[in-house]
């Protein structure tokens, strides 16, 4: 191709300037074409699968052919403009390098998880992936809050203590500063700027004239906003590498083969394990395979399964109305004095406890079932997550009924303030030269701020349920550990090898935890912009914590079961929490009237009236005729009803395009078993002249029909055929192995007919339990 | 961005930046191990093109292959002549090709070269039945081998030739859930 360009210059007036510049529109257009070639090959060069000599070569040649004709692109066409293009172009191209370069610098915790990938395979470290994922998203999260609600109210707005909402009343001044008050987040910590109530509704604040209200609002639903973009993008990036069909059942032993094997394994002890896990799941597909249907007794599978299945819907309409119960009592307990810590904190503990207590419960019941372990797994997934949703759900519509009671004290709360304000300024006894000083905000009667109180409901549970699963850790998979330990050499029986031994790693009960954990931060950070700020506490506390107890308490699985196909189940799940965490917050911010004061939002009618005001204050009127307009049902509905079609029209294309590739798949299967019946008809006219025996038939192709016999039934092979059509109805390919008659050895194993043997019994593992003696597993020493 | 470093030019690192899925640091990061496998071996000058290989026996030592079962077969299919021996450039290879932001099809093209033990460009029956002795170390009866490799040449073997050619073992293992997370070494 350069040979051409170079004939063609040569062609031109012998004169070197000129014939330089001038260049046809087509040869223009070609040079330009291959410079692209070019640089797309640079940027894919790490994806060829050349070793390395041949891809710097490459590189090289490639580099060359640009830096030479990229100039010559430029010449006659606003030359400099061009070659300014393209240094900017250059400059982008490092800059984006160094900046991927430092990103990656910056990712945390990478050798953490590389020792615990070397431990416990990947399955395990996919969790603490997760966890360092969920950590980079609260940090963006409440660097949002923070700089742009917090920090501006504490420099900008009025100090504390300077207007009611910012003070601590008088009635509880005394204790304010009590660490067991703190720590129920009352007292000094409720009058902060980590709850809603202590924002004030100025419409600007300080010199710059921020608007805070606004602000807040619009943080909260970018808070969403953001949250939905980025499970979204995840979601998406995580289907880019995926092409499943579906039709994964089909490969069992295949993936086993190729798969099972984890290359992120750095230890010998784990690499025993995986050795173990692995045999025995072959021999357990073996005896799948080679098992005939038993007869069960299905009446009796199903009545079990039906009564296990109602047991469990009692267990979690239990847990439901425990919730309700306890909530409401609590709220019978904040009008009495003299609580103690119990009553107090008794809704956390209910939850906690019961978020500790159903799983394995579930897990017994199950047992009823008779699963499959994978069934079981997502059948035990999907309770867990019934179980906390119902929890939540029913926590949100006890406090609602609470809201619903505070907000309508409010008005004698009002009445109250107005007379005692009136009382104040109107009382005999004063001289009226004198201007009376105002009533000190700690003795202002203040409303029951509504909001606040659930920021704080929040926050507790927050915290409670960090504290319960330390503890859990501490006591189920530490005391554990270290009781089997030190226990053994006293004990009657094999402590490590049998009953309670060390503990696994549970990795679905962990991630639904945190994503469950995510969904009430979710709900409670519009009320407590301080709530986001403490689950970034956590996040890091917990990833130091738990690495610690996995590589101290447990051990590796002795058999993984991945819950899903792909990574986009927990995905899918988080999103599901997200839109459902959405739900409170949008209706109470649409549908409740604020309190009336404290909050950014005091004195209006509804949350949002912040936006319409902001729009005729602060913009220019023609962008509030714009809104105006934009609002108009008459222009949202038509907006929709375009969206639905969109949607549907998407869907279609996709459709018919899975159709086009599953027809262009069956095009490429069907030419490739032409060019097999071709290859075996030449081979056997080769057969046939050598008068060699060796016959094979070709398989049956879905377009030609052929069903070739082996006419001469030398060896066994027609009727091993024969025998494998009788036993694997799924196992159509084995109709038919051509045996080609080359002279290269086909070192096909065994014959089949040893299949005709599995009556023998093999050496019986029961394949759910693993064969004791050979995996006493213990923690990775440190 | 301030490079102290004396180890190579700056157009090699930027080559190899282009040809591998790593940052300069892991670059360098990568070099040191290498150099820490055979100090004596191993110029710290790389400026020159030096042809230094490190031997096999050195390389299947390492913590992230030295309990891997096909770490061999890693080595020989990275290595220049097929023999495990591998240079700079084959180590970066390696470890590009099985880090994780590698692509599936990129990593499936390589995992077929590994578990071809007679480098014939099948995966023939025998193949399959080293792979499953190594896998299970020995731990499964002949029969229960041959079962195994029987069905998966049922399973992946798309033309029928007795035999797993490049497109049939593509086919298969791009559906595979975990191929992605499981071929993978972190360094």
């Amino acid at each position: 191709m350069w040979k051409r360009l170079e004939k063609h210059r040569s062609s031109k007036s012998p004169s070197g300037m000129s014939s330089r510049e001038y260049l046809s529109e087509e040869e223009l257009a070609w040079i330009q074409e291959q410079v692209e070639e070019k640089k797309k090959l640079i940027t894919t060069m790490r994806n060829k699968p050349w070793p390395m000599a041949k891809k710097l070569t490459e590189l090289r040649e490639a580099q060359a052919f640009v830096e030479k004709y990229e100039g010559a692109l430029g010449k006659g066409k606003g030359q400099q403009l061009y070659a300014y293009r393209m240094l900017m172009a250059k400059k982008w191209v490092k800059f984006k390098r160094d900046f991927d370069n430092f990103k990656t610098q910056c990712i945390p915790w990478e050798m953490k998880i590389k020792d615990i990938e070397s431990h416990f395979g990947s399955s395990v470290a996919s969790y603490f992936i997760f966890l360092r994922w969920m950590y980079g998203v609260n940090l963006v999260l409440f660097g949002l809050i923070f700089g742009l609600v917090i920090i501006p109210e504490v420099l900008m707005g009025m100090p504390y203590g300077s207007i009611p909402r910012k003070t601590v009343p008088r009635a509880e001044e005394e204790k304010a500063m009590d660490f067991s008050v703190l720590w129920d987040f009352e007292g000094y910590i409720k009058y902060s700027a980590l709850f809603y109530g202590y924002y004030n509704d100025q419409r600007t604040i300080g010199w710059l004239r921020y608007r805070l209200p606004m602000a807040y609002f619009m943080v909260g639903v970018s808070v969403f906003g953001y949250s939905l973009m980025i499970v979204i993008r995840s979601m998406a990036s995580n289907t880019q590498g995926s092409t499943s069909d579906g039709e994964n059942d089909n490969f069992t032993f295949s993936f086993k083969m190729f798969t099972s094997w984890d290359y992120l394994i750095g230890n010998s002890e784990t690499a025993d394990n995986k050795y173990a896990s692995i045999t025995t799941s072959f021999k357990e597909s073996i005896v799948d395979e080679q098992e005939s249907n038993k007869e069960e007794n299905i009446h009796l599978t199903r009545f079990l399964r039906v009564l296990a299945n109602f047991l469990i819907i009692c267990c979690l309409c239990g847990s439901g109305y425990l919730i309700y119960f306890v909530v409401k009592r609590s709220q019978e307990f904040s009008k009495m004095q003299n609580i103690s810590w119990y009553e107090r904190n008794e809704v956390e503990i209910v939850m906690s406890l019961l978020g500790m207590f159903c799983p394995p419960l579930f897990e017994t019941i199950a047992a009823l079932e008779n699963y499959h372990p994978r069934i079981g797994l997502k059948w035990q997934l999907g309770r867990i997550f019934a179980l906390f949703l119902g929890n939540l759900y029913t926590f949100l519509l006890a406090l609602m009924d609470e809201v619903h009671h505070k907000l309508s004290n409010e008005d004698t709360i009002k009445n109250i303030t107005h007379w005692t304000l009136f009382n104040y300024y109107n009382s005999s006894g004063w001289n009226d030269s004198v201007p009376r000083p105002p009533l000190h905000p700690a003795d202002v009667p203040r409303g029951s701020c509504w909001e606040t109180a659930v920021g704080i409901e929040f926050m507790r549970l927050t915290v409670s349920d960090m504290l319960v699963s330390y503890i859990t850790i501490l006591l189920g998979d530490f005391l554990r550990a270290c009781f089997v330990r030190f226990m053994n050499y006293c004990w009657c029986w094999d402590l490590e090898a049998g009953f309670p031994s060390y503990a696994e790693f549970d990795i679905s009960g962990n991630v639904l935890g945190l994503i469950f954990n995510q969904g009430m931060i979710w709900m409670g950070s519009f009320y407590a912009p301080g709530l986001v700020g403490i689950n970034v506490l956590r996040l890091l506390t917990s990833m130091y914590f738990q690495c610690w107890a996995v590589m101290s308490s447990n051990v590796p699985h002795a058999r993984v079961f991945k819950a899903s196909r792909s990574n986009n189940f927990y995905m899918g799940l988080l999103l599901l929490v997200l839109f459902l965490s959405l739900l409170p917050v949008a209706y109470t911010i649409m549908s409740l009237p604020p309190s009336f004061d404290c909050g950014p939002f005091s004195g209006k009618n509804r949350m949002y009236d912040v936006i319409q005001e902001t729009v005729e204050n602060d913009f220019p009127n023609f962008l509030g005729k714009i809104f105006a307009f934009l609002a108009n049902p008459g222009l949202i509905i038509p907006a929709i009803l375009l969206m639905f079609l969109a949607i549907y029209y998407l869907n279609s294309v996709s459709k018919s395009l899975a159709r086009a590739n599953a027809q262009l798949r069956k095009k490429i299967q069907a030419l490739r078993d032409v060019e097999k019946f071709h290859k075996s008809v030449k081979g056997r006219a080769i057969v046939k002249d050598s008068g060699d025996t060796l016959k094979g038939s070709s398989k049956n192709a879905t377009q030609l029909q052929l069903t070739e016999e082996g006419t001469t039934p030398h060896s066994t092979s027609p009727s091993q055929t024969l025998e494998k059509k009788a036993q694997g109805p799924g196992t159509s390919s084995s109709a038919g192995r051509t045996v080609l008659p080359t002279t290269r050895n086909v070192p096909v194993s065994q014959p089949p007919g040893v299949r005709l043997n599995s009556s023998q019994p093999l050496p019986q593992t029961h394949p759910w339990r693993s064969t004791s003696g050979k995996s006493t597993r213990r923690p990775p020493p440190h | 961005m301030g490079n102290k470093q004396t180890v190579f030019t700056d157009e090699q690192l930027e080559a190899y930046q282009d040809c591998t899925f790593f940052t300069r640091k892991e670059i360098m990061r990568l070099f040191y191990r290498y150099q820490d496998l055979a100090p004596q071996l191993v110029p710290l000058d790389y400026t020159s093109y030096p042809n230094v290989k490190v031997p096999y026996e050195l390389i299947g030592s390492m913590p992230e292959l030295k309990d891997n079962p096909f770490r061999q077969r890693i080595a020989q299919v990275f290595s220049e002549d097929g023999d495990g021996h591998m240079t700079l450039d084959n180590f970066l290879d390696m470890f590009s090709v099985m880090s994780e932001m590698a692509p599936r099809d990129l990593k499936a093209y390589y995992a077929f070269k590994i578990y071809d033990f007679n480098n014939d460009d099948y995966i023939c029956a025998w193949d399959l039945e080293q792979t499953v002795t190594r896998l299970t170390r020995g731990e499964l009866s002949a029969e229960e081998v041959s079962l195994v490799c029987e069905k998966v040449l049922d399973e992946a073997d798309g033309d029928h030739d007795g035999r797993l050619s490049l497109e049939d073992f593509q086919n298969m293992i791009l559906r595979a859930p975990d191929f992605l997370s499981t071929f993978h070494i972190r360094i």
